[in-house]
């Protein structure tokens, strides 16, 4: 785990320079264009990608925080059996962030039909990158949600298990975390809302 | 970070660990156990543990009991630990084989029986070869025919220039054992990432510390010279390296203090105890057991404060730590009632 992030970084960076210098040295360097890239690239390709980063990541941020809540959950609970029914509030928190990101998959996809003439139109343009990007801030945001309730969940369960007072001040805080996936919810809903339909 | 992968191999047993630890006894469970002691402790989550014993109970029988409960909690969590949990639990089962080996090896030196030594030995150290043990007359023998096959092989390494086995001997072996195994223990923690490093080096170093004042406190007066003596202060803790260079030539207790002069706690330690080298013979004795009740307490609050941090394996070391705590308080009551030492009962070191 701890080499994992040092050696992605090293290992893409390095690709990345010798394509380059590969472009560059070949006489093709002008085929590295940002410009272009965005310019050819087809708007459905950024919408569909949009779309699947938003369920895809707020699914992974619930499916983290349900594992690291669910282990603190049982192992607390071998001892206090008492905990069980009350945190699993905690794993419903997690759960809502997954929820969100489906609802904001389907509003976004709502707006993509196959039915186009001309698809590099500027409307079309904005659509895509609406979606792209509206997409990856829900995603991004309800990944760490996710993150961030679960492990303040694997905390309240086991403070409850110790002791009982604590689990509604626990609960608190875990609200509040679990409040940073409405602030994703919310963007995404406003950047959704400016794009048109593909036209 | 540790929190976001720490519960996929060992959150169920950091919550099982942190429920053995919420039934540990508390200061109200221990003021009642003084009072009626076998009433009481079916209350708390000793149970009925006792119901099958046939009386009168002895002491023995209670610390036995009470080990055993201990010991099953540890296997328990121990069968379920996967790496680098697993390793991390077999470094606290070394310190209980060291105090094995060197039980044995001593009772072997003074011809006791090998069962009833083989009884008496720590069950969380037990291993294969241990009754070979009881065989072996000098060093050599004891290396090469039983702890070659043992962990602790690698920290014999500095004991084999000592010959024959004696009193003396066996004591630089326990000690030069427990001084390998702490520094091997610590470069192990450190591998570990942060929250378990910091608090098990906090753990350790103290542990060393103490090793160290009271490997020099209880040499003075005795044929260890001061250059064997400065081998065995571990090479980790709070005092290493002026202190335990000041300590090496400390001739006396007020040298001691002065060593430990610029660490406040340890400080405290001596006014409290009432160390002095003022005091005749039998008072400095006393003062040395006051000593040691200050270094349990401070022990007790460090393996408390572990549990202050979650996504960290310092609770497995405490638990075991602070269980053990309350295994001796429960003898040292038992034992208090047993010979009508009312007075002295509450010395014991409440753990909550």
């Amino acid at each position: 785990m701890g080499y994992l992030f040092p050696t992605l970084l090293v290992s893409s960076t390095s690709l990345a320079t010798v394509v380059g210098l590969y472009l560059l040295f070949t006489g093709q360097g002008e085929s590295f264009n940002v410009g272009k890239f965005l310019a050819e690239s087809s708007p459905y390709a950024w919408a569909l990608v949009g779309v699947g980063l938003c369920v895809g990541l707020s699914v992974m941020g619930a499916a983290w925080g349900i594992f690291v809540t669910g282990a603190s959950i049982l192992g607390g609970g071998v001892r206090a059996p008492r905990i069980r029914t009350k945190n699993l509030i905690s794993i419903i928190f997690c759960e809502v962030v997954a929820i969100y990101g489906v609802i904001m998959a389907i509003i976004f996809s709502s707006k993509i039909n196959g039915d186009v003439d001309n698809l590099y139109t500027t409307g079309n343009y904005y659509t895509g990158f609406a979606l792209f990007w509206g997409g990856l801030a829900v995603g991004v945001c309800n990944l760490l949600c996710g993150v961030s309730v679960g492990i303040t969940g694997s905390t309240a369960a086991l403070a409850d298990a110790a002791d009982p007072q604590l689990f509604v001040k626990i609960l608190i805080i875990e609200i509040f975390g679990s409040i940073l996936g409405l602030f994703g919810l919310i963007v995404g809903l406003l950047v959704s809302s400016k794009a048109e339909e593909f036209a | 970070m540790e929190a976001l992968g720490f519960n996929m191999s060992a959150g169920f047993l950091e919550g099982v660990v942190r429920g053995y630890k919420g039934a540990l006894l508390t200061q109200a469970n221990y003021h009642n156990l003084t009072q009626y002691f076998r009433l009481q402790l079916s209350s708390t989550d000793y149970g009925n543990f006792l119901a099958n014993e046939p009386l009168p109970l002895s002491t023995a029988t209670i610390a036995d009991k009470a080990t055993e409960k201990l010991v099953a909690e540890f296997s328990y969590i121990r069968t379920n630990a996967v790496e680098p949990l697993a390793t991390f639990m077999d470094y606290i089962t070394y310190a209980y084989m060291i105090d094995n080996v060197i039980l044995l090896t001593l009772g072997t030196l003074h011809e006791r029986d090998t069962h009833e030594l083989l009884e008496r030995c720590h069950p969380l150290g037990v291993f294969d070869t241990m009754p070979a043990l009881c065989v072996a007359t000098n060093v050599e023998e004891l290396y090469h025919s039983v702890l070659v096959e043992t962990p602790l092989a690698p920290y014999f390494r500095d004991c084999l220039s000592a010959q024959d086995l004696d009193d003396l001997n066996i004591e630089i072996i326990r000690n030069s054992l427990y001084k390998s195994y702490l520094e091997d223990f610590h470069s192990f923690c450190q591998t570990l990432p942060a929250p378990t490093s910091e608090i098990m080096t906090r753990i350790l170093a103290f542990e060393a510390d103490r090793r160290t004042l009271n490997i020099t406190i209880n040499s003075f007066g005795t044929e260890l010279s001061k250059d064997q003596r400065a081998r065995l202060f571990p090479t980790i803790g709070r005092l290493y390296p002026e202190g335990n260079n000041a300590l090496a030539r400390a001739d006396d207790v007020d040298s001691v203090i002065a060593a430990v002069d610029h660490i406040a706690e340890y400080k405290s330690f001596f006014d409290k105890a009432g160390v002095s080298s003022g005091a005749g013979a039998n008072g400095a004795e006393e003062a040395s057991s006051s000593l040691e009740d200050e270094f349990f307490k401070h022990d007790v609050e460090l393996n408390k404060q572990s549990f202050l941090q979650q996504f960290q394996y310092a609770v497995f070391y405490s638990f075991v730590k602070l269980k053990e705590q309350e295994v001796r308080n429960l003898t040292w009551i038992a034992e208090c009632i047993a010979q009508d030492a009312k007075d002295r009962v509450n010395d014991y070191i409440s753990v909550f």
